[in-house]
């Protein structure tokens, strides 16, 4: 066979040729990945471990001794605390919140385009801009929602300078932004179930409304539905923008959440050990919330 | 299952939950029309008794340098995008139709480069920005955006979607692997990249964390950043001002999506859902 090592070589050729190619295709990422990524990434596991200052010239290596430290720090705690509280009104309201309406503009064929483009209005609205007029509708005396609730008879509430109320106030405004994404997510979701399904559910006799629902669009929107819900715990997790601009941690600490203490500790303290510490624990928590989509993910693959 | 509820009832859920969601926008576009004095007094009317469009939109412009401002926001969001494409792209053909040593390796980075938001590693990027003398310029705000491994991450799961004839009908042609991804790659994965594009505009149009950290000068800021600076400067409770203000930062983004509402829905839509 004196023709294979010939086509052999050829192809060597060729895919030494291919590698050559890719290289320099993905060369300049490789180098983004190694300055913008990679390098910084292990620069804050390195810091972490330390008790760096910005400014400070002697750095001392703490080891876990700094994790240790972080479970026992009030401010750090204090933020899981109000995040932790955040994310559950935040998410599944708004997962909730986007498949209903989703289902109701579903099933409505004069005024689907309308409604949608209005539900996502507050996606596409700056959130800082945004935070300032909830800041107005929020005023304790002059505030459009007091106004309203004391046209019903009820008392005003003091939702931003109250340090009971003020996640609950911050959780109205993640909310009313978020709903509008899951429900465009949801109606992809919706639109891709078979039609057929319905009909082939009604002649088992699934008759009612809630049936219908139990039987075919919940088991066949779960992975949408999971989608949706990650992506709404990511997004509660990293709120920082409404804190920023609203409270600054306040009242009395009550709504320092997760991001706002890093960029505190990092930026404005310039405890740049204790700020990475907490910047790790954020990827980790990142990591776990990856890895249970996935692990419900591929559960669900049987029964689907 | 929603067909059973009366169509009338569903509208007026709807309708409803219209009202709730506009609310804000309304009072915003209310009171940016309003003096100060009618803010504090005149309860849920939305329509003026005097009007003060002039006084409160003139002070959004001359507290702020706000034409600089909006400038600044669409120039840093154009060269993020336009960056990530350039880069994003050619890597993502690269480890969807090539073969080559490290592509596993290089891979795998991209789905661990998805967990590490820009927030977790803003200190050694500052520190590196700050000893290049990177701070307080628009570079700054670009620069530690242009890699996107989402954008990589997304581009290669639709151009392994191409077919491979395509791609080797057009290599015979004599086509580099260059030109491949140019006038091959990037029309057919157009829907990827103006989805990626509007995701992008979005989410980089809203940032706050990065520009708080990077920019200190009042004409360097993007729009959120501009905002805070307004309200800084800002003194007592001249929400009239400061809705003006809000309206005039809000409308760039809001007229772009009512412009092109589709393929705003459609790209944040398959954007959420591969991310």
């Amino acid at each position: 066979m004196p023709a294979e090592p010939v086509a052999g070589s050829a192809a060597a050729q060729a895919a030494r040729h291919e590698a050559r190619a890719a290289w320099w295709l993905v060369g300049p990422t490789v180098a983004l990945m190694l300055a913008l990524l990679v390098l910084p990434t292990l620069a804050v596991l390195v810091l972490s471990v330390t008790d760096a200052e910005l400014g400070a010239s002697d750095i001392n290596f703490l080891g876990l001794d700094a994790y240790a430290d972080l479970l026992t720090d009030r401010t750090f705690r204090g933020a899981l605390r109000n995040t932790a509280v955040y994310v559950l009104l935040v998410a599944p309201v708004s997962v909730l919140l986007g498949l209903g309406l989703a289902m109701l503009i579903e099933a409505e064929a004069g005024g689907r385009a309308f409604f949608r483009s209005v539900y996502f209005l507050p996606v596409v609205s700056l959130v800082v801009a945004m935070a300032s007029v909830w800041q107005y509708l929020m005023h304790p005396s002059f505030g459009p929602i007091n106004l309203v609730l004391r046209l019903f008879g009820l008392a005003g509430v003091n939702w931003l300078g109250s340090s009971d109320n003020v996640m609950a106030a911050l959780a109205i405004i993640g909310i009313w932004q978020a709903v509008g994404f899951n429900m465009v997510l949801f109606l992809a979701g919706l639109t891709a179930i078979d039609r057929t399904l319905y009909a082939a559910a009604e002649m088992d006799g699934v008759r009612s409304a809630w049936d219908r629902f139990r039987v075919v669009t919940w088991p066949m929107l779960g992975p949408t539905t999971l989608f949706v819900a990650t992506i709404s715990v990511i997004n509660a997790v990293k709120v920082f923008e409404t804190v920023a601009t609203l409270t600054q941690g306040g009242p009395a600490k009550a709504s320092e959440t997760l991001l706002w203490v890093i960029y505190q500790e990092g930026f404005v303290y310039l405890h740049v050990g204790t700020a990475s510490a907490m910047a790790v624990v954020f990827i980790a928590l990142l990591l776990v919330l990856l890895v249970i989509q996935t692990r419900v993910l591929d559960k669900q693959v049987h029964y689907g | 299952m929603t067909r059973a509820i009366p169509r009338i009832l569903r509208l007026l859920v709807l309708g409803a939950g219209a009202v709730v969601v506009l609310f804000p926008f309304a009072f915003m576009i209310s009171t940016s029309l309003k003096p100060t004095s009618e803010v504090f007094s005149a309860g849920l009317a939305l329509v003026p008794q005097t009007w003060a469009a002039g006084a409160n939109y003139a002070k959004a412009f001359t507290r702020i340098p706000m034409g600089r401002i909006l400038l600044n926001g669409v120039m840093v969001c154009g060269a993020i995008v336009l960056f990530q494409i350039v880069f994003a792209l050619p890597a993502a053909y690269a480890l969807a139709k090539l073969r080559f040593r490290g592509r596993e390796m290089l891979f795998a980075l991209v789905l661990l480069g998805l967990l590490v938001p820009i927030h977790a590693i803003s200190i050694p990027l500052y520190a590196a920005a700050r000893t290049l003398g990177l701070l307080n310029t628009l570079a700054v705000l670009i620069v530690p955006f242009t890699l996107s491994v989402f954008a990589i991450f997304l581009f290669r799961q639709f151009i392994k979607a191409i077919p491979d004839d395509l791609i080797h009908a057009a290599r015979s042609d004599g086509l580099s692997e260059t030109a491949i991804v140019w006038r091959i790659v990037l029309p057919n994965a157009w829907p990827a990249a103006s989805a990626f594009a509007i995701f992008s505009v979005v989410a980089h149009w809203n940032d706050l964390y990065w520009p708080l950290i990077a920019i200190s000068k009042t004409h360097l800021a993007t729009p959120p950043l501009g905002l805070l600076f307004f309200r800084a400067a800002e003194v007592g409770d001249d929400y009239g001002a400061l809705m003006a203000a809000t309206v005039v930062i809000t409308a760039p983004l809001v007229l772009f999506f009512l412009l092109a509402q589709r393929l705003f829905i459609e790209g944040m839509t398959m954007t959420g859902l591969k991310g």
